[in-house]
């Protein structure tokens, strides 16, 4: 080998190391590409919610009213909406028979009792006449009309049944099918119906544990890395502390949660499933992010504006508080906001305090049992239903939204208003 | 009524700290005052809140304790066992508030009537003796201001012992979970020897399934069920897949970003790469179960290979990719900082840029690189929700990566997931696991940090 073959020779292997780092970088991309692009797709469906809008006869005999005298409120709240919708189920196949109606029945969600009740409610007027109702479709018929339903298999490995797919066709020719935003996906607690449940109770669940989260982590935080960078003297306890909250910041996050678990609730005897508790325990947890992030700003504004501020008499405590944390708390808050982004994503710890509990009521208060929407993605993600499948992505989608949101605000919050120091 | 009192401790503070401001004002008209007058009114407000609500605090921890005490040193005498008596106890409480629906006896109304009484004699004493106490606070912070003593020491001195109590929460915060890990595991390694655990190759928790507390003393219950060599086992096989996917490209791409990369490229690849570790575990939990396990099953059928759905590689893979942006930013951070001399020596031998970077800069670089992957491992060891939700939940003892294999934390999860009983070696275990988890990210943290540390310091 001369010479000239051998510079060739390692110009190659230039080339080849130089395109193995961008295959690396083009891989990481791709990948994130790739995961987005499958959330996205499986997902947005989920913002759009079936309903089936089908005439409804409010006949008084039907109803079991009087059908000379205008119902009251009451008379409506005590009626029986369930005989009465099946009676206008038939109605849309008159020849059906006894398990067809049934089968007619499940094409609508469970609620149809309480959708043809608030209807008349709300329209008094149609009594005893016969108006188009919209009602929820059963999420077996949402999922087919949306497409995720292969509709060529064969019938006993289908949810929705030729049948009903007949009868569906049917109002779907007659434009009787509609496709609107599911905005009971945002109101809605969770269900054991697909087409049904909704993030509400998570969502609240996770607000109330990132508060009590901040609130806790916060403050604390703040003190004790003001504590660390101004206060402490130089020795070995404080040194202790430092490499106590290096090593807490990289403990297991499920960790947390068996401290949760053994001392919240066993010794505490804190109430279970609770906002509480999974804010105490991800307080724990994002602690020490917000101290090294606190920290990190401290050191960065420099001795001279604490000399300026000594120099004109005022005490160590005075320098601090009035002119060393606020110029900290730009980059102190960023880190907090990170810190609680993190927090807001947790799963683990979650589940072993108990906030994995079905709840199917909107929390009011922090005390009240709740999910969170990380764990609401993980109890959907291992139900069976498919109809949950978009469910869990559409979830994911709002978590990731906030996510952002957060993080593009600690961005933010550090550009505007950190000052640098040269 | 809790939060009553805490409220007019509150409201009380507030205003004493205008008062003690006004007073200050008041004495400034013919002395000459120590501090501002706004250090007067946080001197009386710090009295007037503070050992109030201290004693507050206490008393609200303390109370339950010291009622159920009462309560059922009436029944110590029988010999109960400790769950009786906390049943005995919980209807007793449920009595109280008239959500009781089962059997009711004479024994428990009495106690129910008693229950009420105590908690009534607790409440009111409770708002007497905090109120009197922050009144009697208050008075001689309100004298020490009237003789115009030092105020701004005081309040300093207090504000510094908060700040250092803040400080001491990372120490309570290990301190918690050590005694919380270490209490349980005591108690479960008196059931099941500590050879057992660590030695033992069969892992079924499911089988100590216990009906009465006499049972779940006999520790013939537990033979081969505790072995805790499967679940070691698949820990450290899903790690070692999670880092054949992140360690190459993590490493790579650092290298390429920190070499290679125009700043533009830097600019907008590096926050994009960093997205990935922002992403919740639990979004690529989903992933991995839904898309990665099939896909890899589909293509094993293709390959004529049988691939379980929740295969250890589907979990490893997913979760290898979650570390790609702790590999590639820690080890960007470690080669930039190795010192451009080292570099301009090299190229001034003719070495061309990839030589360079295999020769002289990566053996300068290692010891931070192996930190940063060390600190990947130890974040691969701890990951929970990839594995629960993409690998299996059975402990099988294999190595092959298309089978499903479990690991310490989501044997964690799945013996934790719903109610759990305290006491039971079910439960204990979990604590154990726990305790072996953290024992072992702590080392590998505490390694990861010192040689990182000792890198920096070599090149600064």
């Amino acid at each position: 080998m001369n010479k000239e073959e051998r510079l060739i020779k390692r110009y190659k292997a230039e080339k080849r190391f130089q395109f193995y780092g961008k295959a690396a970088i083009f891989m990481a991309l791709l990948f994130l590409v790739v995961f987005l692009t499958k959330i996205f797709s499986t997902g947005y469906t989920a913002f759009q919610k079936t309903w089936l809008v089908i005439p409804v006869n409010y006949n008084a005999d039907l109803l079991y009213l009087d059908p000379d005298k205008k119902p009251t409120t009451e008379d409506i709240n005590d009626a029986d909406f369930y005989e009465f919708g099946i009676e206008t189920f038939i109605t849309l196949d008159p020849d059906a028979s006894e398990d067809q109606i049934m089968e007619l029945k499940k094409m609508f969600a469970f609620t149809f009792e309480r959708e043809l009740k608030y209807y008349l409610l709300d329209n008094p007027d149609s009594f005893g006449k016969t108006v188009d109702v919209k009602l929820t479709a059963s999420d077996d018929l949402d999922q087919v009309f949306k497409g995720n339903y292969p509709r060529d298999i064969p019938e006993n490995r289908r949810r929705a049944s030729d049948y009903q797919l007949k009868i569906f066709d049917k109002l779907n020719e007659d434009g009787r099918v509609i496709s609107e935003f599911n905005a009971s996906f945002f109101t809605n607690a969770d269900s054991r119906e697909a087409e049904l449940a909704g993030i509400a109770s998570s969502f609240m669940g996770s607000l109330f544990s990132i508060l009590v989260c901040l609130s806790i982590a916060f403050p604390v935080a703040l003190l004790a890395a003001v504590y660390l960078e101004e206060f402490a003297p130089k020795n070995r306890f404080t040194d202790f502390i430092e490499v106590n909250i290096n090593n807490l910041a990289a403990v297991p996050s499920i960790v947390f949660g068996l401290l949760g678990l053994g001392v919240l609730l066993a010794v505490f005897g804190l109430p279970r499933s609770t906002p509480l508790v999974g804010g105490i325990t991800l307080s724990l947890m994002t602690l020490p992010t917000i101290i090294i992030a606190a920290r990190a700003s401290l050191k960065a504004v420099p001795p001279s504006i604490r000399e300026a501020a000594l120099a004109m008499g005022a005490s160590k405590m005075q320098t601090t508080m009035h002119h060393t944390v606020p110029l900290a708390l730009p980059g102190t808050l960023s880190g907090t906001i990170i810190g609680l982004a993190q927090a807001l994503g947790e799963t683990a710890p979650l589940i072993l305090i108990g906030m994995v509990a079905f709840v199917n009521t909107i929390p009011g208060t922090p005390m009240d049992p709740a999910a969170s929407l990380p764990v609401q993605i993980y109890i959907w993600a291992e139900s069976a239903e498919r109809g949950f499948v978009e469910k869990v992505s559409a979830c994911i989608m709002v978590l990731l939204f906030f996510l952002i949101f957060m993080n593009l605000g600690a961005q933010l919050i550090r550009h505007k208003f950190e000052k640098k120091w040269n | 009524m809790n939060s009553v009192i805490f409220l007019t401790i509150v409201l009380l503070a507030l205003s004493s700290y205008f008062f003690g401001r006004k007073k200050a004002i008041l004495i400034q008209s013919n002395k000459r005052l120590t501090a501002l007058p706004k250090f007067y009114g946080y001197y009386l407000a710090i009295w007037c809140g503070a050992p109030a609500f201290l004693l507050y605090a206490l008393w609200s921890i303390f109370e339950p304790s010291i009622v159920r005490f009462f309560i059922l040193s009436d029944y110590s005498s029988q010999g109960l066992l400790e769950g009786e008596l906390n049943l005995f106890y919980e209807k007793v409480k449920s009595l109280s508030r008239n959500q009781y629906s089962g059997e009711l006896t004479a024994e428990l109304q009495r106690s129910a009537e008693k229950y009420l009484n105590f908690r009534d004699i607790a409440k009111w004493s409770k708002v007497v003796i905090v109120l009197s106490l922050l009144i009697a606070s208050t008075g001689y912070a309100y004298t020490k201001i009237s003789n115009n003593t030092k105020t701004r020491e005081p309040v300093e001195i207090f504000l510094k012992g908060v700040f250092f109590l803040s400080s001491l929460a990372a120490i309570l915060t290990t301190i918690g979970i050590i005694f919380s890990l270490l209490f349980q595991t005591i108690e479960f390694f008196q059931v099941i020897s500590l050879f057992d655990f660590v030695f033992g190759m069969h892992w079924y928790p499911a089988k100590a399934f216990v009906r009465d507390a006499s049972e779940a003393l006999d520790p013939s219950m537990y033979s081969d069920t505790f072995g805790a060599v499967p679940i070691f086992a698949g820990t450290f096989f899903i790690a070692l897949i999670a880092m054949c996917v992140a360690i190459p490209i993590g490493l790579l791409s650092g290298i390429y970003m920190a070499e290679y990369a125009s700043k533009r490229l830097r600019q907008y690849a590096k926050p994009v790469i960093e997205i990935l570790a922002g992403i919740p575990t639990v979004v690529y939990g989903f992933f991995a179960a839904l898309t990665v396990g099939p896909f890899l099953k589909d293509l094993g059928l293709s390959l004529g290979l049988e691939v379980s759905a929740e295969s250890a590689l589907a979990a490893g893979g997913v979760m290898g990719i979650m570390i790609i942006p702790f590999i590639s930013s820690l080890s960007d951070d470690v080669i930039t900082s190795v010192p451009q001399n080292l570099r301009d020596g090299s190229y001034a031998m003719g070495a061309t840029k990839s030589e360079t970077i295999k020769r002289v800069i990566f053996p300068a670089a290692l010891p931070g690189i192996v930190g940063s992957i060390l600190l990947g491992v130890s974040r691969a060891i701890g990951e929970t929700m990839i594995v629960v939700m993409a690998s299996g939940l059975a402990a099988n003892l294999t190595l092959n990566p298309l089978e499903s294999t479990s690991t310490i934390t989501a044997q964690i999860v799945v013996i934790l997931i719903g109610d759990q009983q305290f006491g039971d070696p079910k439960t204990q275990a979990a604590f154990a696991l726990g305790l072996s988890l953290f024992i072992v990210t702590l080392v590998l943290n505490i390694v990861a940090l010192s040689v990182v540390k000792k890198y920096r310091e070599k090149y600064e």
